[in-house]
């Protein structure tokens, strides 16, 4: 049993088996984390680095936590403060780290597509932790794991994304994930959110009425309003964009039945999610935040393996 | 291909093994059953009911481990993970290890790192079913034996239970 990639670039390149094998591997780690000595031995002789070229707390601290976690050595590395700043270019600054004997790479870059040109050009494994609005597998992987844990299956589960859709790396992910395991899209939000031909490229239905889709779904998958990466107005204020997009107790209390509610963080309260639902008895945002670390293990541990 | 215990004898030995660890068994100190994952747990299972034929009421504690993630070769062999089962504290107990087959000894290294990230028992034991005497690659003995068998580095010892054969046995594969 092992993985049919050597780097974790995209779920786009991976097969149900490889899901599945990371998806089981990460119960046994969610297991290693409630115990008394929260760490394992496994990649004790591996160093890892974290390279960070744009913002992040959950997926820094998740992927710190997986690594230590796992006994591996790891050096941060965040754009402020580094030489990137002087114009060292990419490649430049990872292959002088790698000179100094490091195995792997999480890599978080602006660039959509930036972790397979560096998979190109240098031999060590490589981890995408989010590629400007390509993908971001890993937040796919451990919202996956949050699903099977709630529901047990992925398997025929109705599951709406809502919201920034063009500007989401955790949409295309996700979307790539769940059909890839037998779950069904919808994708909701204001027209100017959603890319044009998403229906002839991915196969996703689209929904523009949010209570439709919400309706329809077993599982709510809350996206954030991306303003950093929008260069024109896509709609007129956030405050619009709550009253026509926004999910509120109200909201959900209108539909007669229970759904999930997801949301990868970090969240606009008020904007994409009201305060009433983030802390409310239907989100699972802070199960999401918990299982990303068994499943970032798991990610980590599968390619740290060598074999063949 | 050579029988080395057949049904009835493994049942046999079972009991003995049984017996061995009760006849050890101190009201000073508690005595807790752990079996090592995956196959281990056909041996401990065993073990366990025979153990609880003889004491009544039975309170010894059982459970399971699993050492994938403490391998020395997990960078060189994936081996997939099982689940850990243990709900009660070990620290200041006595715990017997259980596992089918004693060979390199690298397997029993393992889990006595991943026993000892559970607590500090008062004294660890090795219970096995076949001990392959030579090509031990570490210093580890065991203290309860069903059966020991000298072998070829060459040859396999295949350990078979009801549960996925049509009988337990023991082979030798030359």
């Amino acid at each position: 049993m092992k993985l049919s990639t050597k780097h974790l670039l995209g779920i786009k390149d991976l097969t149900k088996e490889d899901i599945q094998l990371i998806l089981s591997t990460a119960i046994n780690f969610k297991d290693v984390l409630q115990r008394p000595v929260k760490k394992v031995p496994s990649l004790r002789d591996v160093t890892i680095v974290n390279l960070f070229y744009e913002n992040s707390t959950r997926t820094r601290i998740s992927f710190e936590l997986a690594e230590k976690r796992l006994s591996a050595d790891t050096i941060n590395f965040t754009v402020s403060g580094s030489s990137a700043a002087k114009g060292e270019t990419l490649l430049d600054t990872v292959n002088n780290i790698l000179s100094m004997k490091v195995d792997m790479v999480v890599m978080r870059h602006s660039v959509s597509g930036a972790p397979h040109f560096l998979a190109k050009h240098i031999p060590a494994a490589i981890v995408n932790a989010g590629d400007g609005i390509n993908e971001h597998p890993t937040q796919a992987l451990l919202d996956a794991y949050s699903m099977q844990e709630k529901f047990g299956n992925l398997e025929g589960l109705k599951v709406a994304i809502v919201g920034d859709i063009l500007h989401s790396r955790v949409a295309l992910s996700n979307i790539y994930l769940l059909q890839k395991m037998g779950a069904e899209v919808v994708v909701s939000g204001p027209p100017t959110l959603i890319p044009k031909y998403i229906t002839e490229a991915l196969g996703v239905k689209v929904e523009y009425n949010i209570k439709n889709a919400l309706q329809w779904c077993d599982v709510a998958n809350i996206l954030r309003i991306q303003l950093e990466r929008q260069n024109q107005p896509l709609f007129s204020s956030l405050r619009e964009y709550n009253l026509a997009y926004g999910i509120n107790k109200q909201l959900l209390e209108s539909l007669g039945k229970e759904i999930t509610i997801m949301h990868p963080g970090p969240i606009n309260r008020g904007v994409e999610l009201d305060s009433d639902v983030a802390d409310g008895p239907y989100s699972i945002i802070l199960n999401q935040v918990e299982n990303g670390v068994a499943v970032r293990m798991a990610v980590l541990y599968l390619l740290a393996n060598r074999e063949g | 291909m050579k029988t080395i215990l057949s049904q009835q004898q493994i049942g046999l030995t079972i009991k003995r093994l049984a017996h061995q660890i009760l006849e050890n068994y101190t009201q000073e100190i508690e005595t807790v059953i752990i079996g090592i994952q995956p196959r281990g747990i056909f041996l401990s299972d065993k073990i366990v009911a025979e153990i609880n034929k003889i004491i009544h009421p039975s309170s010894i504690k059982y459970g399971k481990l699993d050492i994938t993630f403490y391998r020395d070769d997990v960078r060189t062999e994936l081996h997939v993970a099982n689940k850990t089962e243990i709900s009660f504290d070990i620290e200041n107990k006595k715990v017997v290890l259980i596992d089918d087959v004693l060979w390199t000894g690298r397997t029993i290294r393992a889990a006595l790192d991943a026993l000892l990230d559970f607590g500090r028992p008062a004294k660890v034991e090795l219970c096995v079913l076949i001990d392959r005497r030579f090509n031990r690659e570490l210093p580890i003995q065991p203290d309860y034996t069903g059966r020991a068998i000298d072998t070829l580095v060459s040859e396999k010892v295949k350990v078979m239970w009801k549960e996925n054969n049509d009988k337990d046995e023991v082979i030798l594969i030359q």
